[in-house]
């Protein structure tokens, strides 16, 4: 028996073509989500619907000039990836083509009609880890190949398989092709490679899910103290066009303290898969010291790329996910954009003239939206490890406006809401994050991982600077109607210091060598020195001094400063800061009291 | 095509610019098909849809005089294809590529399909060659680079043309390669046409051009095509014969209508505003047609102009466009109203390919501080003159009112030029310093201490 081949070939003929959606007839026996060779030039799809002998099939390739009458074939597959070491490093397109192949093959034109193997036809140096004779689980791990400079391959035991290992190659190098173990099952024989295929729109099994305790460090200030995300859990970031919902996924791509990182570019441009492609090589991983691409899995099904495959391309970056959760890593997973998948899917339910729901969109968006953010957790895996999947969704509401149904069935499921600001963007507060409605319900379950690795008192600082801030917003309506020079001197401190909080913590360049990336110790330290400061010049204006002269004190310059500091002069420039920050306390507050 | 030709005249409904037709056999999708009406004009059309022997056809130059009975079908076998030629430059062309000015005939070297094929992601070179348009406002402010595709966001009645056509005068780049220009009409007035064809024959550029015209009065439905085959002679010039391209595309909100009256004949469920739901990726088809490619000396800019009905930026085709491209210039009508040309409102506009095509080698080592700083400090003095609405001018400081006046001066020197007055970059940022010389110097909180001592006025000018 072999797992790696489909059995049945049914052929049928085309009957209606309608984009990329194709009806052909003759199909009886078919199986829903089955990958067929559609016409002559047999272009890749897939199953999406059954009617007695006719079969309903979404292209993932262009159907420009396909007849009514050619033939279909239906594979006996369902439409799968191919789970094995060669995976990293690679950009595949949204049904795990791999670009680069396509390119050294055809040229830079993405032509129809094509197969290519999903796995790079390389050998590898396979090391097992069990003997002859073990009992085989599903999920177990066999052996490990070293995929690149900071990622182990664990080769895993099919979910479906299990038995007695029957035999299995010693240390060596071997073809990706190569048979490397035999698992005596109930079924017969069954012959294992390093990879092996899983359909993409059936979850990988674990054993259990486990509440998120631990966070995923993305070196992004607004999103580790204000608002962070678990390891194992899901966030969305919706906002209107050029917000900055693909430089924060870069960021996190980059940035985050994950072993795995799959990010998913959906329906939106090509030069951003380029940036990526450009970027990522010359980047190194603040922890590894080792390139970010080496740990790097890209999928690019860009907007004028086949829809249908577009509508593919989430499944294909998920299962991706899991399978690298599967070996006890923790995965990040970036889909920019799910409002794009969701209009692919909004395209081919129009196709097929399905009852339209809010938006046009199908009234399965919901369930398919949380099916797919369902498959993020911390789990226990098949093979006695743990692993966490977190998902980070972008969503592109129309208009900028979150009360459309993509953004709203988001927010029904993700626990952290990063909302994008119009108006910040405009002022360049980047990331545009509005602090007043974003919210991450990941704060109490992570505050003690918090205290144990960092700092006893970051909640209680995140908290007290999140008062500041929403106080600002009140004060900023008296403001308006008055001018600030008419509020007290206590407020107008207060204002000093939500504005600092804003432009001095809050704000991040993406682009700027230091400020890209900052440390946990150096949010605490940031915010610290704020606070600290606040205290002292609420102090201050007890003793009389004026806002005006706090405003002058040149501790204010050096904690603008602070975002640019190195890791390593951030000690001794801290220390600098604080002596000089209660020298010029003792001066101003000396003057007033004689 | 082995297929022998089949000439059908079974005509089943005719509604608005689509035709219905049944008892075909082998039809494709997407196919050409020619239609011949009762009085013996020829139109040309596309298979929309085939449903067994049903299929659906939209009708490129609408479907008036024509009828159920009289009218007939032939199904060509073959998707929209143009013919391309190197021969094709200086010369002008109709809504379907069809040559319109008094020229010989084109000898094709080729002929390729006009929806072209996407660009494969891996095989993409990064934009970031600096394009100098000649316009602080935009090479200062909002930088434009080869390869990248940035839309004029517009109102009508605003001088965007006039924008536009000093763009395509003065663009070059620093290397000193030429442009050559791919100018795109869709649903424009004679008149309009007329002004961009008389700006190009005065500046000389006329034989470096390549028009195509679907105006006011030719047919709505052809504009689904323009675009597509403008775009295809674009790439034929760009990939395959080394051209650095502009290619200007107007009006797209025209481009839209059409693309919505195909949609509501065809009777699918309206989006927004009646917009089909497709509409972003019938557009990024468009848009993403744009760029550089690894090994391929040439490149395709775009520049697409937009009419915002109603002035709002949340209105589906800007936003959607904005959406797809990277970045965008700001028309402004409150600008205009002051007399500044060009009104380019510089804080909403944004080049996203900006950041890695300029700085040292590429523009000047300041540009990007001095940019940020210019950007801050115009954004203080704009909330100033709304606080003055409010309080007053004498209830601001002395700084405060400092930022007042950066912000008249900006845009009244700055952002103000002649229609004529081509910067070179370096004016440009010079200029800049010049208006940051109105700030005390401990305000330039964005610019690296180094680029201050070597830019900043030495006499404050008060
Ligand atoms: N953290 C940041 N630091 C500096 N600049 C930023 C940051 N975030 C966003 N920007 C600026 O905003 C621009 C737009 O950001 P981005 O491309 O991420 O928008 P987007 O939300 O993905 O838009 P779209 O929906 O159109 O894809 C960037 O090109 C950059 O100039
Ligand atoms: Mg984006």
């Amino acid at each position: 028996m072999s797992i790696y081949e489909g059995d049945g070939v049914i052929e049928g003929k085309i009957v209606k073509i309608s984009g990329p959606v194709v009806v052909a007839e003759g199909m009886k026996g078919a199986k829903m989500y089955e990958v067929v060779k559609v016409g002559d030039t047999q272009l890749i799809g897939e199953i999406i619907g059954l009617e007695e002998d006719l079969a309903t099939m979404q292209v993932y390739e262009e159907t420009a000039g396909l007849k009514i009458g050619e033939k279909v074939i239906a594979t006996g597959r369902p439409l799968s990836v191919k789970l094995g070491p060669g995976l990293i490093k690679n950009i595949y397109d949204g049904v795990q083509r791999p670009l680069r192949v396509m390119k050294d093959e055809q040229g830079s034109f993405i032509l129809r009609g094509v197969s290519v193997k999903e796995l790079p036809e390389k050998s590898w140096e396979f090391v097992p880890r069990v003997k002859a004779g073990a009992a085989v689980e599903p999920g177990m791990v066999l052996g490990t190949v070293k995929e690149s400079e900071v990622v182990e391959h664990r080769i895993l035991v099919p979910p479906n398989v299990s038995g007695e290992l029957k035999d299995i190659v010693s240390k060596g190098t071997y073809d990706i092709e190569d048979d490397i173990a035999t698992v005596k099952t109930a079924d017969g024989d069954v012959g294992l490679k390093m990879y092996h295929a899983w359909p993409v729109r059936e979850p990988r099994p674990y054993v259990k899910k486990h509440p998120s305790t631990i966070p995923l460090i993305t070196g992004q200030r607004v999103l580790d103290t204000f608002f962070p995300i678990a390891k194992g859990g899901t966030a969305g970031i919706p906002g209107g066009f050029g917000t900055g919902k693909t430089v924060t996924q870069h960021q996190l791509a980059k940035w985050a303290d994950a072993e795995i990182v799959v990010y998913v570019g959906c329906g939106e441009r090509g030069n951003e898969m380029t940036q990526v492609l450009k970027e990522f090589p010359e980047l190194l991983d603040p922890r590894t010291g080792k390139p970010i691409t080496e740990r790097t899995v890209l999928i690019a099904n860009t907007s004028n790329m086949p829809v249908a495959a577009r509508e593919a391309s989430i499944y294909t970056g998920v299962t991706i996910a899991e399978y690298f959760r599967d070996m006890g890593y923790n995965v990040a997973l970036m889909a920019d954009s799910t409002s794009r998948w969701a209009e692919a899917l909004r395209e081919i339910s129009g196709r097929l003239e399905e009852m339209p729901g809010e938006a046009g969109f199908p009234a399965y968006l919901a369930s398919k939206l949380s099916g797919f953010y369902e498959r993020s957790g911390r789990v226990d895996t098949l093979a006695n490890d743990t692993g966490s999947l977190s998902i980070i969704g972008a969503v592109s509401p129309p208009g900028g406006d979150f009360s459309e149904p993509v953004t709203q069935n988001t927010l029904r499921v993700v626990k952290v809401f990063w909302a994008l600001d119009k108006k910040l963007k405009d002022q360049r507060h980047f990331p545009s994050i509005n602090w007043l409605t974003s919210y991450s319900l990941y704060l109490d379950e992570i505050e003690d991982w918090w205290k144990d690795n960092v700092s006893e008192k970051w909640k209680m600082r995140r908290d007290e600077a999140m008062s500041i801030l929403q106080e600002e917003n009140e004060l900023q309506e008296i403001v308006q109607l008055i001018g600030p020079d008419a509020l007290p001197e206590r407020q107008r401190v207060t204002l000093l210091c939500a504005q600092m909080i804003r432009e001095d913590f809050l704000q991040q360049n993406a682009f700027h060598d230091v400020d890209s990336f900052c440390s946990e110790n150096k949010q605490v330290a940031m915010l610290k020195s704020i606070l600290d400061f606040y205290d002292t010049a609420l102090k201050l204006i007890d003793a009389g001094v004026s806002v005006a002269e706090i405003r002058e004190m040149p501790t204010v310059q050096k904690i603008g400063r602070l975002k640019y500091v190195s890791e390593k002069e951030l000690e001794s420039y801290i220390k600098g800061l604080t002596d000089e920050m209660y020298d010029e306390y003792d001066r101003l507050a000396r003057s007033y009291a004689g | 095509m082995s297929d022998v030709q089949k000439e059908y005249s079974s005509i089943r409904e005719v509604s608005g610019p689509i035709i219905i037709v049944d008892g075909v056999e082998g039809v494709g999708y997407s196919e050409v098909v020619e239609v011949t009406l009762p009085d013996g004009t020829k139109r040309r059309g596309q298979v929309l849809e085939v449903d067994r022997d049903v299929a659906v056809i939209q009708v490129f130059e609408g479907t008036s005089g024509t009828t159920t009975e009289g009218t007939s079908v032939r199904f060509t076998g073959h998707t929209l294809k143009l013919p391309v030629s190197e021969d094709m430059l200086g010369r002008v062309f109709n809504g379907m590529g069809e040559p319109i000015d008094d020229g010989p005939d084109i000898i094709p070297d080729k002929e390729m399909d006009i929806n072209g094929l996407p660009i494969n992601p891996s095989a993409r070179e990064y934009p970031r060659e600096f394009i100098q348009t000649g316009l602080s406002a935009i090479d200062g402010m909002n930088t434009l680079v080869r390869g990248q595709k940035l839309p004029i966001f517009s109102g009508s009645g605003l001088p965007h043309n006039e924008i536009a056509a000093q763009i395509t005068r003065q663009t070059k780049v620093l290397t000193g390669e030429e442009f050559g220009i791919v100018f795109v009409a869709m649903g424009i007035t004679y008149g309009e046409a007329n002004f961009f064809t008389e700006n190009f024959r005065k500046s000389g550029a006329l034989e470096k051009v390549v028009m195509f015209l679907n105006l006011a009065d030719d047919p709505a439905i052809e504009r689904i095509i323009t675009p597509r085959v403008a775009l295809t002679a674009a790439e034929y010039l760009a990939f395959e014969k080394d051209m650095h391209l502009l290619v200007i595309l107007t009006d797209m909100t025209n481009y839209c209508e059409a693309l919505r009256e195909i949609s509501a004949a065809r009777e699918e469920v309206p989006g927004r505003r009646g917009y089909p739901g497709y509409m972003y990726t019938d557009l990024a088809s468009i848009y993403e047609r744009a760029g550089r490619i690894e090994d391929r000396e040439g490149s395709i800019t775009q520049m697409p102009i937009l009419t915002m009905p109603d002035d709002d930026m949340n209105h589906p085709i800007p936003d959607l466009s904005g959406y797809i491209t990277e970045g965008q210039i700001i028309v402004s009508r409150e600008l205009n109203r002051k007399n500044i040309y060009p009104p380019i409102d510089v804080s909403p506009s944004l080049s996203r390919l900006m950041k890695d095509g300029i700085g040292e080698g590429l523009t000047r080592e300041d540009h990007d501080g001095l940019q940020n700083q210019l950007f801050g400090a115009y954004a203080k003095g704009k909330e100033m003159r709304d606080l003055v609405a409010v309080v007053g001018e004498d209830a601001l400081s002395d700084l405060d009112k400092q930022y007042l006046h950066f912000a008249e001066e900006f845009e009244s020197n700055f952002i103000r030029q002649k229609r004529d007055e081509d910067r070179s970059i370096e004016e440009t940022l010079d200029l800049g310093w010049k208006m940051l010389g109105m700030l005390p110097e401990e305000e330039l909180k964005r610019i690296d201490q180094k680029y201050i001592e070597k830019y900043y006025p030495k006499e404050q000018s008060e």
